[in-house]
């Protein structure tokens, strides 16, 4: 197992270095730079600026030396921001993110868990057909017209639950978690069903059946944990996903999370701030996969016994 | 089980509501307690008034520091601010500002002639990358300073006499000099504190954090969430502090303006930075309505690059221009909410009006583009419309686009780019036509006229002529009266027009949906908050829709 887990570690390396080094160089390819505004800043200003900034070094020189910083940690100072580095905005922003992420997570699994399992215990009838049509609702339904239409309904027309905001008022995450989470809730509807399908159909299921054990002990106990696999492997990269994902939430709800760093950079050609979000999100989706890999290999003990050889 | 998932939501929603029962909203918690809710567009750069670009920087860095003059937000006019007083030489030349004895830093410390001195140098010095070091080009030697042609200090126009009395040496008249020191990037700033956190022209040092800085506004920084709000409290060391009448101000940043709109139906805000176009109606048809808009210091046109043809032809560039209905695209396209410019100044700029050279003239149009060699657009070359990416330009592009073909039968394509590929465009003047937007720095035509003398930073249009050029640099500088400076601007005016290398669409304005219960923010044309002069009225409250 340590040798799968270190093996996997080691390849997660070169990728993320190609990620680095690709993002690096394709940002400065692109036309404009961080300095670039409306009104003409004058020459001098933007010599100053750039050297500020190391921008006045050659290109490789610039590499080698993010290279050199990065591996002491550092991403380098915001130029967006000034008077802030990249290490101090990601820390501000990801325990917003991550909390965010994490709810609407647990949101997904608890609605899509669910209604997948019940749709799966009645294949073809109306039991199935309604969740899966609902998932396959909530798979189209892009984040930033569910936002709206929430809102609309649970903000301002019912006045229920605050518009926006993160913290700030009782119960203003409930909207943003309920609109990240649905679109995942109907992967995880869907994911499930068919794992479930597939295990309930198994010859050890119909042995416990024979035995006579209650239907619930059948599904919850022998059932769902071979069920659930493609849930798990889907868990690892969702997370990261909801992380590099949410940006559009954030916007909806004006949350003060890393998405909105993350794409703002882009148009600010924040340059520090594109990699810095680039690097740590790559690494954080490697890692996820990882986990997720490793959480599957556990509940499957073939692949266990596998792994342990 | 769809029962089950019925009954889950269910809990859900009600937990929820258990979760939000009993509020009172931000708006009516904030009028009890003298506490502003206010809309201010995105998340502020930074707060150090040397570094930072931008109007949500402004609005925040104006309730911390003071300059040595402010702006009266009913009239503009400049009245004391650190400086109780200030004398101007006979030849316009000279001015001598007196600080106020009772101007304080937050920290107790008194405000001085020698902090602007050195602040000003700061402000000034090359190593700063200051973008905005330009607004103290006024200054004798300034210019030279900031662009490395000189290193010392001490020939630049400003010098303490003493503690309280600040010389400042111009290197013409500027009539417009007083109203600078209303923009940030003149405050003075604390040098203790600036050399405590870093050196004095370093960008990343935390001297702006909640408990480092030091200010002389009348508000102190007490909290900064990034990307959430920043708040501001009354200062009371500030010398007027008996006459401001907020005791907080939060500020928010809205950048989504969807989502501003909707917090402030919910009573979340106070004051929001703008409106969505297709809410305006609904917003002006109540009563009691909190949408206010005005006239603002910016205009909307296109740049014509005259170096290129068709475009290096007048008659084919006043052709484009004749044949924009402007009255039609502000009433229907833009749902009223700018207004018609024919000129490149904002009217009512000080006092001063642009010229009227012409008008939607299609008759006038189709004629000189026959001239030009195009009659009904025949042999045609093509025209391509440049714009940064935005629903708002693209409605407005469209829609010259399709006059043009109406009025003179030919093909204009669109090009639609990201922003900062935009800017490169534009400087690199790798364009035909395109878009662009002039917001002032300070309320003076000259600040508009000056766009356009030869080479400027920001002419962009190839647009070259001495005389103009002689009059905006020397002239107009030195002409006596205000009538008769504005008489020479008129006319450098009227001779930029005449030759079109830019086409006036809109004068911007400045459109907010305020909460009844907030005095003392009167619609102004450079959209300027004087925080002294806002206060909350409980009583007034917002009549439902």
């Amino acid at each position: 197992m340590w040798r799968f887990i270190i093996g996997r570690l080691l390849q997660a390396v070169p990728v993320i270095f190609i990620v680095i080094t690709a993002t690096f160089f394709l940002v400065r390819a692109a036309p404009g730079g961080p300095f670039d505004a409306e009104k003409a800043v004058i020459p001098e200003v933007k010599a100053a600026l750039e050297r500020q900034y190391r921008l006045d070094l050659p290109l490789h020189q610039q590499y080698v030396a993010y290279l050199s910083d990065l591996v002491q940690g550092d991403l380098g100072p915001s130029f967006k921001y000034p008077g802030r580095s990249i290490n101090e905005l990601i820390e501000s922003g990801l325990p917003v993110t991550a909390e965010l992420g994490a709810y609407a997570l647990l949101i997904a699994l608890i609605i899509g868990g669910i209604s997948g399992i019940l749709a799966a215990l009645r294949p073809n009838t109306l039991q199935d057909y309604i969740p899966m049509s609902l998932a396959m609702v909530g798979i189209c339904m892009p984040t930033f017209l569910l936002g709206p239409l929430l809102v609309l309904l649970f903000g301002i027309e019912l006045d229920w639950l605050p518009v926006s905001g993160w913290g700030d008022i009782p119960g203003d995450k409930i909207l943003p978690s309920i609109t990240l989470g649905a679109a995942y809730a109907a992967y995880v509807a869907r994911l499930s069903r068919a794992g479930m399908l597939e295990v309930l159909s198994q010859d050890y299921i119909r042995t416990a059946r024979a035995k006579g054990l209650p239907e619930w002990h059948v599904v919850l106990k022998h059932g769902l944990r071979g069920g659930m696999l493609p849930v798990v492997a889907f868990l690892g990269p969702a997370f990261a996903g909801l992380l590099a994902g949410s940006f559009v939430v954030e916007t909806i709800f004006q949350i003060p999370g890393l998405g909105r760093f993350y794409v703002q950079a882009a148009f600010n050609r924040d340059y520090t701030m594109i990699l810095g979000t680039t690097v740590f999100l790559s690494t954080l989706i490697v890692l996820f996969n990882l986990l997720s890999d490793i959480v599957a290999a556990w509940l499957n003990p073939r692949l266990r016994a596998q792994l342990s050889e | 089980m769809v029962k089950s998932t019925i009954r889950a939501l269910g809990v859900l929603c009600l937990l929820s509501l258990a979760a939000c029962m009993g509020g009172e909203s931000k708006v009516e918690q904030g009028n009890r307690d003298g506490v502003l809710h206010y809309g201010n567009g995105s998340e502020p750069q930074g707060l150090d008034p040397h570094v930072v670009t931008g109007v949500p920087e402004n609005k925040i860095i104006r309730t911390l520091f003071e300059g040595l003059a402010v702006k009266n937000p009913y009239t503009l006019e400049p009245e004391p601010g650190v400086a109780e007083r200030w004398d101007i030489s006979a030849d316009g030349k000279q001015i001598t500002f007196h600080i106020n004895p009772n101007a304080r830093w937050s920290n107790g410390d008194p405000v001085t002639a020698h902090d602007y001195v050195w602040s000003w140098r700061r402000a000034l010095d090359p190593n700063m990358g200051n973008q905005y070091a330009y607004m103290l080009y006024p200054l004798v030697n300034a210019e030279a300073y900031a662009t490395g042609k000189l290193d010392d200090t001490e020939k630049l126009g400003v010098r303490a006499k003493n503690d309280l009395t600040l010389e400042v040496t111009l290197n013409a008249p500027t009539p417009y000099f007083i109203q600078l020191m209303d923009h940030y990037s003149t405050f003075a700033v604390h040098p203790e504190t600036v050399s405590k956190h870093g050196g004095a022209t370093d960008r990343f040092t935390p001297w702006t954090r909640v408990g480092n800085i030091v200010s002389n506004g009348p508000f102190v920084l007490t909290e900064w969430k990034l990307n959430r709000y920043i708040r501001v409290e009354k200062n009371p060391l500030y010398w007027n502090a008996d006459n401001v009448k907020l005791n907080a101000v939060m500020f928010y940043p809205t950048e989504n303006l969807t989502s501003e709109e909707r917090m402030f139906r919910a009573g979340q805000l106070h004051y929001t930075n703008e409106v969505p176009l297709d809410k305006i109606p609904v917003y002006k048809s109540m009563d009691n309505s909190p949408f206010v808009q005005a006239p603002y210091l910016g205009t909307y046109y296109y740049l014509l690059n005259t170096e290129k043809p068709p475009m290096d032809d007048v008659r084919v560039r006043k052709a484009l221009s004749m044949a924009v209905d402007r009255e039609t695209l502000v009433s229907t396209v833009l749902q009223n909410a700018y207004v018609p410019a024919y000129s490149i100044t904002p009217p009512d700029t000080l006092g001063y009006f642009p010229p009227k050279t012409f008008s939607y003239d299609p008759e006038k149009a189709r004629q000189l583009l026959a001239e030009a060699g195009y009659p009904n657009g025949d042999n045609w070359p093509g025209l391509e419309l440049t714009y940064n990416t935005s629903e708002n330009h693209r409605k407005v592009a469209v829609a010259i686009q399709q006059m043009w073909k109406d009025v003179l039968n030919i093909e204009v394509s669109l090009a639609n780019q990201e922003w900062k590929v935009y800017l490169d465009s534009v400087n690199q003047m790798n364009f035909q036509i395109a878009r662009r937007g002039w917001i002032g720095d300070y309320v003076d035509p000259n600040n508009f006229l000056d766009l356009f003398i030869t080479e400027g930073g920001n002419n962009n249009t190839g647009y070259s002529d001495p005389v103009y050029d002689e009059i905006i640099l020397r002239e107009a500088p030195n002409a006596p009266t205000r009538e008769e400076r504005y008489a020479l601007f008129r006319k450098a005016e009227t001779m930029l027009m005449d030759e079109m290398p830019i086409l006036p669409i809109y004068t911007y304005t400045s459109k907010h949906l305020m909460h009844p219960s907030v005095k003392g923010i009167p619609p102004n044309l450079m959209d300027s908050l004087n925080i002294r002069y806002v206060w909350l009225d409980p009583n007034e409250t917002l009549k439902a829709e």
